[in-house]
């Protein structure tokens, strides 16, 4: 089995006095879609965020690509090849579909015309964005607005992709809509991290789950061997189970 | 007759007030920054032109080939030294900043320069004038109105177009989401203060040319260009040259109804924009 593409090894971290992640161990391999589930307030998006360096980390806990690399500022990050699609969009106000594009083609990994996105072919995944594309973002429905956030980080040819709960507060419609697009993401070797609060989505759309409470990973395995029983345990701790 | 009198001077004089609020529109109007200093900075690059005059040859197309290097030095350090380290966060940290940095700008142009009015020595570009019908016009400040236009034009087309002016415009509205798409923010914004400062030294040259400067002036010119920013509304680069026009003839002809009355009547103006359209002239949203 070659080397994963993502690993992490006993990350720490937090936001100055409080620590948030105690010696997190994850791995992803090349084109695999990761689950990574908990709770509100377990550290997900802290997990997240410190792998991409928006949170410091210490150097030999995030290795991406064989290299060591944590605590590498995120523009960096995502010049290796490492992309975010950020809990709640965050998308670029007062700019149009396509500048919010074109600033994630500015500065990707390799240009557009040589990357495995392009505009063209996103506005073939999403049409909506495609008839869209020149109005500011702020007028989009939120479903489409996470279209644009998808596509902005796909622009950016990761290699990794790291979704940040893509499917909050979204229609289940538009949610199924856009985990179809997932394994159009995986064919060309890009893997996927899914941080969900969905358990029975985040069990279905990925090949491997981790579990996280309170900073830790209780559960991992394949999504398909792990019961709901084994979940709910990790999920909620196991002072639940005997409750 | 001497109304459109008033209205001519008053656009010439708007030229001059857009060259001052164009950089002041790039950082207070698209990054948030509040740069108290931005008066005093140009005040500070007026007397280093006039302490340079004699020095630098071709007059004063050398002083601005000189003066507006320096200038975006000087833009560069102000955002790589103290502004970056407020990047992202709200605007009262900048302020603060800055504000200790204007106290300690005009003390060091006190120190160096005393508290004598100085200006560049005259020549013949800034006594010129031509006549256009009943009208006389200076060639200065048609100068200095041509150059703002150019100026405005320019830095829009960046703003919209280019790689830089997504980018910044992308770190302006969520400076995490803006690095998380590849943006380096704190390079990104030292540009970006570079570009708005190095207008302030072209801006210098034409101030000091035009009138005299002395180092407790720059919060007169402080408080235009962020009259002028205000009143064209927030991000918009041509609101601001606009803005300025809007004050520059309004002093104009308050200054024609009572000499006494120029400035006071380029804060009213401003200050009915602020009650009756708040976001400003050509506000983004």
């Amino acid at each position: 089995m070659s080397d994963p593409i993502l690993s992490t090894h006993a990350l720490s971290a937090g936001y100055g006095d409080f620590q948030a992640l105690f010696g997190v161990d994850l791995h992803m391999n090349e084109g695999e879609v990761i689950s990574l589930i908990g709770a509100n307030g377990a550290g997900k998006s802290t997990f997240l965020k410190s792998i991409l360096g928006l949170i410091p980390a210490a150097r030999n806990m995030v290795r991406f690509q064989g290299q060591e690399v944590g605590g590498t500022p995120a523009h960096m990050m995502v010049r290796k090849g490492l992309a975010m699609v950020p809990e709640g969009r965050r998308l670029f106000v007062g700019m149009s579909v396509e500048d919010n594009m074109r600033v994630a083609i500015d500065n990707a990994r390799v240009p557009e015309s040589d990357g495995q996105w392009s505009r063209e072919k996103l506005f073939e995944l999403f049409p909506i964005l495609g008839e869209k594309r020149k109005q500011p973002v702020e007028d989009l429905s939120g479903g489409q607005q996470q279209m644009v956030a998808i596509s902005r980080a796909l622009l950016s040819q990761p290699r990794v992709l790291l979704c940040d709960e893509i499917s909050l507060g979204l229609a289940p419609k538009v949610i199924r809509e856009i985990y179809a697009a997932l394994p159009e993401i995986t064919a060309a070797g890009t893997a996927i991290l899914l941080v969900e609060q969905d358990v029975s989505l985040a069990k279905k759309a990925s090949n491997r789950l981790y579990c996280m409470l309170e900073g830790r990973i209780t559960l991992s395995g394949a999504s398909d061997d792990i019961s709901r029983d084994a979940i709910a345990q990790a999920y909620f701790g196991a002072s639940h189970a005997v409750a | 007759m001497q109304w459109l009198d008033a209205l001519i001077q008053g656009i010439l004089l708007g030229g001059m007030y857009a060259q001052y609020a164009l950089g002041m529109a790039l950082m207070f109007g698209v990054m948030r920054i509040v740069n108290i200093a931005h008066g005093d900075v140009m005040i500070l690059l007026s007397l280093i032109a006039v302490s340079l005059a004699g020095v630098i040859p071709f007059g004063n197309i050398g002083l601005i080939i000189v003066v507006v290097p320096i200038a975006v030095l000087i833009g560069w350090a102000l955002q790589k030294f103290i502004l970056n380290v407020v990047v992202g966060g709200d605007e009262l940290p900048s302020l603060i900043a800055t504000f200790g940095l204007s106290i300690a700008l005009q003390n060091l142009m006190l120190e160096i320069w005393s508290a004598d009015t100085r200006s560049l020595p005259n020549s013949e570009i800034a006594s010129a004038s031509f006549q256009i019908g009943p009208f006389y016009v200076g060639l200065l400040p048609v100068i200095v109105l041509i150059c703002a236009i150019f100026i405005t034009g320019g830095l829009d087309g960046v703003l919209r177009y280019s790689r830089f002016g997504r980018g910044l415009r992308a770190a302006a509205a969520d400076t995490e989401a803006a690095a998380m798409a590849g943006v380096n923010p704190q390079k990104i914004y030292a540009t970006a203060t570079a570009i708005g400062v190095g207008i302030l030294g072209l801006a210098a040259v034409f101030a000091a040319l035009r009138a005299t400067v002395s180092p407790a002036d720059g919060s007169a010119q402080l408080i235009y260009a962020f009259e002028a920013v205000i009143i064209g509304g927030m991000g918009s680069i041509w609101g601001a040259f606009w803005g300025a026009m809007v004050l520059g003839i309004a002093q104009a002809i308050g200054l024609r109804i009572d000499p006494g009355l120029g400035i006071l009547f380029g804060h009213l103006v401003f200050l009915a924009v602020l009650a009756i359209r708040p976001q400003g002239l050509m506000a983004r949203k």
